[in-house]
């Protein structure tokens, strides 16, 4: 493998803790929900109320590292990143619906930005949702069967956008290797990132990172 | 845009939390209506689902099933699928509702009526109600004795006019017709009449005992029997 040079910091350790356990925590909730609701599934795993126990847990605990990681300047900064969209990020999704290859972007693209203003949004109605249907006093029956009809479609809607956004990750290797470690080389920030350095409020204290070991 | 996709996103659950029910009963008759049965592929379709507590569930076979009849009982007895295949049967046409929301309509079940099983085995006086256990080894289930009287609660040996197979309780399950679907025990191997009301597995797990369809549970579905 070819070394990696001029390397620049993308993702802090708490950003990538934050991206990690998040992940792991949906990995779970995916699984298991698909061992309660998938027939072959079921019956291949049985063991109803402990696969119920993880399930709800996990699903618990999803909000937790992001209201954690929110104590980190870096994670803050990130996030305010990602819900701002700026006329560059109209510009980059007429580019993409264009195939254009003249594609602005900050540190976040505009579709990273969707991706991330979905999570957030998706997140907190499956929760909720997800409360309805497990503190049944919580509220009268037919809003259960409601939040039952949400979390289903809605569960299937995130695990077809998943799909697509592991997608994304396995066809770009530099991005990956930007999450895994934190680190991604210069000139690929430059291509795909072309205004994050030069916009960024980050000028100010540039993370430039002379080094080529990974951290 | 920006956190227009949040609000957004909370939105439409809020609206669809409201709708759901009217959303939920819409797919439901579109399922019915569809010959490809490629609604049942849709998230939130009706239709029968498999739950199970245990990890795996032994099968049981016209050989080596077994039903035992004990407790308060003048004749306890232990009836193979032949023998109750060989007693009076009834058939049952009707909804099947799960207190998790899904409901599948004109079900048909046949077995033998409980009531039959219990004047065979006679009561003894001072009985009060029955309990049901299960070859899965964990799922137990009860019922007062006057519930289980009811012609409508059958120990079922077909369902939808088949031998039940195994994924749905087979070779024998019980049916309580009146009440949510997890009194209807799946893989039944024990009936015991005792002196009071033991509760089931899921109601040691907050789910009502007296489990009457549209009157408990805090649910309002449509009775069933």
């Amino acid at each position: 493998m070819r070394r990696r040079a001029e390397l620049i910091l993308r993702f802090t350790r708490a950003e990538r803790w934050v991206h990690r356990t998040t992940a792991a925590l949906t990995g779970v909730c995916l699984a298991t929900a698909a061992c309660l609701y998938l027939a072959p599934l079921a019956e291949l795993v049985g063991n109803r109320p402990l696969v119920v126990t993880v399930h709800v847990w996990c699903g618990l605990a999803l909000p937790v590292p992001l209201l954690l990681g929110l104590a980190s300047r870096a994670v803050r900064a990130d996030v305010t990143r990602l819900s701002r969209f700026t006329p560059a990020d109209w510009q980059w999704l007429r580019a993409v619906r264009a195939r254009a290859a003249h594609r602005p972007a900050g540190k976040f693209n505009a579709g990273q930005k969707l991706y991330a203003q979905w999570t957030l949004g998706s997140m907190l109605v499956i929760v909720g949702t997800g409360l309805l249907m497990w503190l049944t006093h919580l509220a009268p029956p037919s809003w259960r069967t409601g939040a039952t009809f949400v979390h289903d479609w809605l569960a299937a809607a995130i695990a077809v956008v998943v799909a697509g956004h592991i997608r994304m990750a396995w066809r770009d290797r530099e991005a990956r290797l930007g999450m895994r470690t934190g680190l991604v080389e210069r000139h690929w920030a430059e291509r795909e990132h072309p205004q994050w350095q030069a916009t960024d409020a980050e000028r100010e204290h540039p993370h430039w990172q002379t080094t080529d070991a990974e951290r | 845009m920006g956190r227009r996709v949040v609000l957004g996103l909370l939105g439409l659950g809020a609206v669809g939390v409201a709708a759901g029910p009217y959303l939920q009963r819409a797919e439901s008759s579109l399922a019915e209506r569809d010959p490809s049965g490629l609604s049942g592929l849709l998230p939130g379709n009706n239709g029968f689902r498999y739950y199970s507590v245990v990890t795996s569930v032994p099968e049981r076979t016209a050989v080596d099933y077994t039903l035992t009849v004990d407790g308060l009982v003048e004749r306890p007895a232990t009836h193979r699928l032949a023998d109750l295949q060989a007693m009076p049967q009834r058939r049952l046409v009707k909804d099947v509702q799960c207190v998790t929301g899904w409901r599948v309509p004109d079900t048909p079940f046949e077995g033998v009526p409980l009531a039959h099983l219990l004047d065979a085995a006679g009561v003894e006086p001072g009985a009060k109600a029955v309990r049901f256990s299960c070859f899965d080894g964990a799922y137990t289930e009860s019922l007062t004795l006057e519930q289980a009287r009811r012609d409508d609660v059958l120990v079922a040996l077909r369902m939808q006019d088949n031998p039940i197979a195994h994924d749905h309780g087979g070779p024998v399950r019980l049916y309580v017709a009146p009440m949510y679907f997890y009194k209807s025990a799946k893989w039944l191997s024990g009936i015991t009449v005792t002196d009071a009301v033991q509760p089931g597995y899921w109601e040691r797990n907050g789910y009502d005992v007296d489990a009457w369809v549209g009157r408990s549970n805090g649910r309002d579905d449509a009775p069933t029997s």
